[in-house]
């Protein structure tokens, strides 16, 4: 079932810059989606307008049949939002952000105090409950946006750039809280990213978008199917035999090059066809002393189908101050 | 999957909802203020600051009434001097303490800085993307600005209340006080600090950065103080002035509050100076709501 439905949407600012331009997609129930650009490439845009928060210039999308234009209120009333910026308030504790939060939601306080605890505990936050959030660490402030964004007990949570800026430890580790939480909470989630691996390691499919369109959407293992295959690079004792032509026999391999004793093959399944070589070079009475096997990386892909690598592009200077700061203070 | 359906958002907007929304995001402004004792303890300072020295130096009975005034040559009796004096006080200012005049137009200056500064958390709330993730929860619109302009109002009157302590300690007259008095004077003081405080939270919906509301803001406070009746009566002033000072809404707080707390009587009946704050502050803070609608979308 398609929990969110997207025709044609389209924003353009001061009426020449596209920052989206008519895109339309599906989201599944229960998956992961990814955005997966460039800064600038529309993906703040896109979250921004599913989560009410500006308007779209043409089109329009549906969030559990709620259209984002018609029944604003019924879809913030349903959808939870990680915002890319940190926005709880410093002065405040971490049960009071979330008690304000819940308040807004309408949520009777006998029922949010109890919630409270539960979504602090399910992030680990619970010995920072009566903490001001002022002297939070990165990691910890972003595991509040977290809790903040499921106080309404949402069926959709919006993420955007959830890992912006924190280290590769911390990011690891948010990773595995939003695992946890979306089957704990049985939720569909929709996320963007600019890191690769974290569409890799998180999303059941990923829409790539460049320039405020979608250039292709499906799983991340398909998308890497889809460049070629693995590439294998082994190097073999002997420096005058040439196995290229019996290398390029075995079944799964594509393509094999050969440089005196260095082999680099393009072959459908790595970890398959490499035994099956060894086996091969070693009946010929040759030893194989170095072997490697690379998979694509989404960063391929990426290059493949935009003919550029992800980069960073300008964005507007309030978005990048508000940046700058959630970077600044990530590694806090 | 846990138990979605304890409760119910409907997306419809309800009036339990729009006041417990409006009462929490007031309470997390005002949380700032009272959770912060030196922020509180230096915004209670500066009236007492200004009431001391300016009340105590500006102490135009002094000038009249000490004993060194005289005309040389002639040897006109002190009695004389004094009484003469006090009618003069009296004639100009209505009552022969100008501290206490003084200190009613301290309440109204209190009010009108604290509100002209009740934007400024709007800005940092734009700034830090706090104000868009309100946005994304069904909170009643309505209540975001109204919470703005609460907060300060409330500030406001606190902080005119310790300036009436302040005035009554160092010796405001208080042979009118009483408890209607001061209930009709706060009524004033919130009206003039409802509409001032929609006046400044429409502006910082306008405008991205702080700059520029402290700029308007820096604009606007001192001549909207000295074209008032604070410091001297409106009948003193040139034709000109007298135009602008009558219709400041500063000037309709300050005389109610004169009235009814050091019985000076009101330039028009009290009923009408009510009237024309009531129309001044709804009028504003209906704007600003209105508008807000339309600000608050990117």
């Amino acid at each position: 079932m398609d929990i969110i439905h997207v025709k044609n949407l389209s924003k353009v600012y001061n009426g020449k810059v596209k920052a989206v331009d008519k895109i339309s997609f599906n989201v599944k129930e229960g998956e992961i989606f990814g955005f997966l650009g460039p800064n600038g490439a529309g993906k703040t845009t896109t979250i921004k307008m599913l989560t009410t928060l500006i308007s779209p210039t043409a089109g329009d999308a549906k969030v559990f049949g709620y259209s984002i234009t018609r029944e604003a209120n019924k879809v913030r009333a349903s959808v939870g939002v990680v915002p890319q910026q940190f926005t709880a308030d410093e002065d405040l504790t971490g049960f009071d952000n979330m008690l304000l939060m819940a308040d807004l939601y309408g949520i009777s306080r006998k029922i949010s105090k109890q919630r409270i605890i539960e979504l602090m505990r399910l992030v680990d936050l619970e010995s920072a409950v009566k903490r001001k959030v002022g002297t939070y660490s990165g990691g910890m402030r972003r595991r509040l946006e977290l809790a903040i964004g499921l106080v309404n007990h949402p069926r959709v949570l919006f993420l955007d750039e959830p890992t912006l800026g924190l280290d590769v430890q911390t990011r690891t580790a948010v990773w595995d809280y939003i695992r946890k939480m979306k089957k704990d909470y049985n939720m569909t989630l929709f996320m963007t990213t600019h890191y690769l691996e974290e569409a890799d390691s998180l999303c059941d499919r990923v829409a790539i978008i460049d320039h405020g369109r979608i250039i292709k959407i499906d799983s991340p293992d398909r998308l890497k199917a889809s460049i070629g295959g693995d590439i294998i690079q082994l190097t073999i004792s002997n420096e005058k035999a040439d196995l290229k032509g019996v290398l390029k026999r075995v079944v799964g391999v594509k393509e094999v090059k050969r440089s005196g004793r260095e082999y680099r093959l393009k072959v459908k399944s790595a970890e398959t066809v490499a035994p099956k070589l060894m086996v091969l070079i070693s009946s010929k009475g040759y030893k194989v002393t170095k072997l490697s096997m690379t998979k694509p990386t989404l960063d391929e892909v990426y290059l493949d189908y935009t003919g550029r690598s992800l980069r960073e592009e300008e964005t507007s200077s309030g978005d990048s101050m508000l940046q700058r700061r959630t970077m600044r203070l990530s590694r806090s | 999957m846990r138990n979605r359906e304890v409760y119910r958002t409907t997306g419809k907007i309800s009036l339990p909802h729009f006041f417990r929304s409006l009462w929490s995001l007031t309470n997390r402004d005002l949380k700032k203020w009272y959770l912060a004792p030196a922020i509180l303890i230096l915004s209670l300072i500066q009236p007492v600051v200004w009431l001391g020295l300016f009340g105590k130096a500006f102490n135009f009975g002094s000038i009249f009434t000490s004993s060194s005034f005289n005309i040389p040559g002639l040897s006109i009796p002190k009695s004389v001097l004094d009484s003469l004096g006090n009618t003069l006080l009296t004639q100009t200012f209505g009552t022969t303490s100008y501290f206490s005049f003084l200190a009613v137009g301290m309440l109204a200056f209190i009010v009108l800085f604290t509100s002209m500064f009740s934007g400024m958390s709007v800005v940092w709330d734009r700034r830090f993307g706090f104000l868009d993730k309100l946005l994304t929860t069904p909170v009643p619109r309505g209540s975001i600005v109204l919470s703005k302009i609460l907060n300060s109002v409330i500030r406001a009157l606190i902080q005119a209340a310790v300036v009436l302590v302040i005035a009554v300690l160092l010796g405001m007259s208080l042979s009118h006080i009483s408890v209607v008095g001061v209930l009709i004077t706060f009524g004033a003081l919130f009206l003039l600090a409802f509409g001032m405080s929609s006046l400044f939270v429409l502006l910082a919906l306008h405008s991205k950065d702080w700059q520029s509301v402290t700029a308007i803001a820096n604009l606007l406070n001192l001549p909207l103080l000295f074209t008032s009746n604070a410091f001297f009566p409106v009948s003193a002033m040139p034709s000109w002035l007298r135009v602008i000072a009558n219709v400041n809404p500063v000037s309709f707080a300050i005389d109610i509050g004169r009235n009814a707390l050091i019985g000076i009587p009101s330039t028009m009946p009290i009923a009408y100076e009510f009237l024309y704050l009531g129309v001044f502050a709804v009028a504003l803070g209906v704007i600003s709501i209105i508008l807000s609608w339309r600000l608050l979308k990117g």
